[in-house]
Order: structure tokens, then C-alpha cells, then sequence
């Protein structure tokens, strides 16, 4: 108690100092937080991804269809619980800023196999019923102030044209790693309006989404997919649906690392900045830690009084750093959602906060602390006066 | 009271020099004499005659280069950082010319500090730290920070702190050296009372002739070697 007490008062002795200086930690944690965030928002598909759903696209590449007929063949593999499957539409809503992802899939085996989309029974009935039924999460819904029954018009890119959809359903994520920013429709309202406009593109999936009973088949399963369409006029590549999005997040690894270098620099940055004060906190008190030592306290004492102290600091800045850091991840949540759908502080980025802000308390106090700990009495004795 | 019959520091052939570079400066040479239990001990001399260094290393503050220093029979040479700061912290009490009061402890925390070394309970430690500032008659100041004290009120909560362990041995270097006349007085009747009536063994450095009256011994120190004794 005493120690804390006197760590407390000798942390704010020099108050103009010990604010600039605790105010660089919160700086230096809110946005060291913030940037691990952003990483996580990153890979916030990799997160959400089942380890008991695989993907299947085509070998050679996303952009090239599947035949619609691979389904049933794919559902008579031992494992395979359900068989989804789907096209990423890339409609526009009104503006190209709009953006935001929108799929045609098979609705009903879509749901079943995202269990974490909650959609309430009677809109999943009155989706079901309607071919131009549209599904979009709370987040895109409360975004564009869509509500059920709204008309709703996506300029078509891939799929040339103006496509009418009816909202019919909302659903909300059973967890903050769901993402709620989807819109997605009925398979067959495309299949069928591609087959009268251009029929070279019917029956055709951009990807299947596949169920299995447990997570520990899959790479059988995955094994007995490729195989079946081994040397077909579209074989297949099936990995997990963790391994399918971490490849699109290695499109983007350079920015990853990148953000991940400027977070780590921040806390160096920071670090030099306590030790300075430190440093200079040390040399003033060297009096004072002389008399100390004079009474009867060891090196050891001496040195944890200047860890101490800088834990003090530091541990200030960090409360406050991560006090703002949920304030300002959700401003720049609610600013960022058409790119960032899932901005959620997670856990593991507080741990890093408060390992970051002991490691530059530690690291900051090593100098000062072996200085004032080696010192010789009779020398910081006749440094005061 | 003490025992003045039998010396409580023996000083056998004590030597110290600095080193300024390649320079070695001799500041105490082979230096040899006892101090009885009990003893109020004036140490004088011109500045840089060394008084200040015979006084760390009779504290056990500062190393001697040879020489023994047996204190209450223990020869404090040999003893290394640690069992030294053990030793100091039990055995000897300071009091410095310019206080060194920690300025964000308040008179009762200052005083408090050197039983934090100790068992004692936060009673126990209480009691003490009431007792000693009781002595020194700041009583009715023990939540103030040194700042809001004069300088011979800070002085009069040093010497508390030095007092609250009990210790044998109570070294002083000028500890009038920074006040006015006054307390200069009243820190010197202090001192005097303390030898007086708790038998403390006291070794004061000192240019003021008035401090020196109050010692039984005075020895004079001159380029590191003692020259005259008056009693």
C-alpha cells in the first residue's frame, strides 16, 4: 500500500510532464489498438469461416462457372451433409458507392448451412415463397433504411440488366463475428432470367458452399470431390471455407504487414518516449534514491521503485487507450462499414494493449533503474543541495 | 546510556583516496582512533579535509580502500552491499545538512520509512513514528509535506527518521548547516537531548564552532589526517 502510494504521488510530481507523457501512451494505444483492429476486421471472413464448410469453385479459377449438375453428384459423397450453392451477382444499388456483397444462392440450403444468419420463421416462409424474395443483413438494411417489403433495384455487372428484388427477409448475426452487410436472393430467379437472355449461362454455380458432418472429414471429402471431377471439362478445387478466404486475403498481405509494421512502430516510437521521461525522471530523483539507499533499501527496492513508476505511467495510457479505443472503433465502424462489414475490438487486441504498454513500462525503467540501482551513495548524496 | 568505557567504533588504520582519470587523491590517510559508547563527537576541519568521507564510511555509505571500521563489534569492511544496507538500516541513524525529506511523503511517511525495512505491523509502526515525532516535537504535524515546514522543522522530522529505528549510532553532517540561528539552536538542543537521555552515540560534521560546543570530543582533520583532539 505504501509503495503504490508512494509510486503514485512520485509518477505525478511533475504533473505538465507526467500528462504529455501519459498522453502519448493513450495515442500511442489507441492507435495501436485500432490498427490490430483493422487487421482483425481483415480477416473477419477468416473468423467467421465454419471449420465444418468447404467451398468448391472451379480449378482453374473463381470467375469460371461449375456446372449446376455437380450437385447431386457432390451430395452422394459420405460426409456431405448439405449441398449449397451460389454466383456472386456484383450488383450495384444506385451509385457504384454503394457497395456491398450481394450473392444469388439456393436459399434454403444456405440457411441451414449458415446457422449463424437468424432470419425469423415467418420472413424465411415469405422468402421461400416469393422467386424475387431478397435477404439482407440488419447492418445493410439499417444502412440504405430498407425495410421488409421495400422494392429494391441492383444495376447488374456481371449479370447485364436492372434486377427487381423484393425484401422479404432481414436477418441478424448470431454472434458480432457474423456479417450482417449481405444481400442475397433466390439462385433460381437469375438461372431462370439467364436462361432467357442469355442461355450459354444458365446451370451454371460460381461456387458450391458444402456441409459435412464433421470437421474431421474434410480433407477426405475435399479428396473425393476433386477426384470425382478429376480430368471433367471443369474440375474442381475444394478447400475449407477458412483456407478459401485467407486466399483472398493473401491478394492484400502486403497492406496487412504493412499495417501490422506501423502498429509495432507506434509502440517503439512510444517506448523511446517513456524512457526519455524515465531517463530524466531518474537523473532529478538520484538524491532522492540515494537517500533511500542511505536508510537501508537495496538496489532491488530502488529499482522497483523506477519500474514502478513507469508501469504507472504506462498503465494509465493504456487504460485510457483502451477506454477510447471502443468509442473510436465504433465511429470509424458506423464511417468504414461499406468496406469494413465486422469492426469489433476483440479480446485478444486489449491483451496486446496491456502487453504493449507493460512491455515499454518494463523496457523504459531497465536504463534508469540499473543507473540508480549501481549508484554509488556518497555520489547521489552530493547531488543535493 | 551507553557505556563510555568501551569504544562502540574502532577505526584501525582507515585509508580512502578518489580517482579523477588517471589522478589518484588521497583524502583520508591511515587514520586510527576510537569512539566511546555514548560519545557526542565533533568532526572539524577545512572543507575537503575529508571530514565528510570519514563520516560515509563510519555510515557504512561509502568504501574504504583498507582499513577496518568494527562497529558494535562488527567490522563493517567486510560486509557486502546488501548486508551493509541491512546493517545501516538497523544500526545507524542520519540526519543531512540539507534534511533529504521525500518531498511527496508527508512528516508522518517520512518517518515511517525506515521501519518499512522492519516486522513491525502497521500498529506497531505507527506507535513508533507518534513516539519519535513526539520527541522532536512536531506532534501535531505529521500530515504535512515538507514543503509546507520550515527548515528546521524538516530538519526536526529528519532527525525523527533517524531516531524511530533506535539505532546506536547517530551520524550528522552539518545538520545546521542550511538554518537560520534559531533552529540552528533548537536543532543542536535536540541533538544534545538525544545524547543526553537516550545515550545515542553521536558523530557530527561541522564548520559552526557553536555546534562543536555541544560535543564532548572535537577532533580536528586536516589533508586526510587527524591532527588534535580537545575534549
Amino acid at each position: 500500500m505504501f509503495a503504490l502510494k508512494l509510486l503514485w504521488r512520485n509518477a505525478f510530481r511533475h504533473r505538465l510532464r507526467t500528462f504529455l507523457t501519459v498522453l502519448g501512451i493513450t495515442v500511442a494505444i489507441l492507435a495501436f489498438g485500432m490498427l490490430r483492429t483493422f487487421i482483425d476486421a481483415w480477416y473477419a471472413g477468416v473468423e467467421a469461416s465454419s471449420a465444418s464448410r468447404l467451398v468448391t469453385r472451379n480449378a482453374i479459377s473463381l470467375i469460371f462457372p461449375l456446372p449446376i449438375s455437380y450437385k447431386d453428384r457432390i451430395r452422394q459423397i459420405e460426409g456431405v451433409k448439405i449441398v449449397s450453392y451460389g454466383n456472386w451477382f456484383g450488383g450495384i444499388y444506385i451509385d457504384e458507392k454503394n457497395l456491398f456483397a450481394n450473392f444469388a444462392v439456393d436459399i434454403e440450403s444456405y440457411l441451414k448451412l449458415y446457422t449463424e444468419f437468424i432470419l425469423p420463421p415467418e420472413q424465411h416462409a415469405a422468402v421461400v415463397r416469393d422467386r424475387k424474395a431478397c435477404v439482407a443483413g440488419r447492418k445493410l438494411a439499417d444502412r440504405f433504411g430498407w425495410k421488409i417489403g421495400d422494392s429494391i433495384v441492383l444495376k447488374g455487372t456481371i449479370f447485364p440488366g436492372d434486377w427487381e428484388f423484393v425484401l422479404r427477409g432481414i436477418y441478424h448475426g448470431r454472434d458480432k463475428t457474423a456479417d450482417e452487410s449481405q444481400m442475397f436472393f433466390h439462385w433460381n430467379y437469375l438461372n431462370e432470367t439467364m436462361k432467357k437472355l442469355v442461355p450459354r449461362r444458365a446451370d451454371q454455380v460460381g461456387f458450391y458452399m458444402i456441409g459435412i458432418t464433421s470437421p474431421a472429414l474434410s480433407s477426405d471429402v475435399t479428396l473425393a470431390i476433386d477426384g470425382i471431377f478429376r480430368n471433367s471439362l471443369a474440375e474442381t478445387l475444394t478447400e475449407s471455407e477458412k483456407a478459401f478466404a485467407l486466399g483472398f486475403i493473401s491478394m492484400t498481405e502486403a497492406i496487412v504487414i504493412a499495417i501490422k509494421l506501423v502498429s509495432f512502430v507506434v509502440i517503439i516510437i512510444i517506448m523511446a518516449v517513456v524512457a526519455n521521461t524515465m531517463a530524466m525522471t531518474a537523473r532529478e530523483r538520484i538524491g532522492g534514491y540515494a537517500v533511500f539507499k542511505t536508510l537501508g533499501f537495496g538496489a532491488g527496492h530502488i529499482a522497483g521503485m523506477i519500474f514502478g513508476e513507469s508501469l504507472v505511467l504506462t498503465m494509465t495510457g493504456c487504460a485510457l487507450g483502451i477506454a477510447l479505443t471502443f468509442p473510436a472503433a465504433r465511429a470509424f465502424a458506423a464511417a468504414m462499414s461499406n468496406y469494413l462489414p465486422i469492426f469489433n475490438v476483440s479480446a485478444s487486441t486489449i491483451y496486446m494493449d496491456i502487453a504493449a504498454a507493460l512491455l515499454v513500462g518494463v523496457v523504459a525503467g531497465i536504463f534508469p533503474a540499473w543507473r540508480a540501482a549501481n549508484m554509488r551513495i556518497a555520489e547521489g548524496l552530493s547531488r543535493i543541495g | 546510556m551507553g557505556n563510555p568505557d568501551k569504544p562502540i567504533v574502532r577505526i584501525r588504520n582507515l585509508s580512502k583516496s578518489y580517482r579523477r582519470g588517471s589522478q589518484v587523491i588521497p583524502v583520508l590517510e591511515d587514520i586510527s582512533f576510537d569512539i566511546p559508547d555514548g560519545e557526542f563527537l565533533a568532526l572539524m576541519g577545512p572543507s575537503g579535509s575529508g571530514k565528510s568521507t570519514l563520516l560515509n564510511l563510519l555510515a557504512g555509505i561509502d568504501k574504504a580502500d583498507c582499513g577496518t571500521i568494527e562497529i558494535g563489534g562488527i567490522d563493517i569492511t567486510t560486509l557486502d552491499e546488501t548486508a551493509l544496507a541491512g546493517w545501516r538500516a538497523l544500526n545507524v541513524g542520519f540526519i543531512f545538512q540539507f534534511y533529504n525529506l521525500i518531498p511527496v511523503l508527508t512528516a508522518f511517511e517520512n518517518v515511517e520509512l525506515p521501519l518499512l525495512l522492519t516486522r513491525l505491523s502497521k500498529k506497531e509502526r505507527r506507535d513508533h513514528v507518534e513516539t519519535a515525532l513526539r520527541v522532536v516535537g512536531l506532534a501535531d504535524r505529521m500530515a504535512h509535506y515538507p514543503s509546507q515546514l520550515s527548515g528546521g522543522q524538516q530538519q526536526r522530522v529528519a532527525i525523527a527518521r533517524a531516531v524511530v529505528t533506535d539505532p546506536a549510532i547517530l551520524v550528522a553532517d552539518e545538520p545546521t548547516g542550511d538554518l537560520d540561528r534559531h533552529s540552528a539552536g533548537e536543532i543542536l538542543d535536540l541533538v544534545d537531548r538525544l545524547n543526553h537521555e537516550s545515550g545515542k552515540t553521536i558523530i557530527m560534521v561541522t564548520h559552526d564552532p557553536r555546534a562543536a560546543d555541544k560535543a564532548h570530543t572535537i577532533r580536528y582533520l586536516e589533508k586526510g589526517e587527524l591532527k588534535d583532539v580537545c575534549a
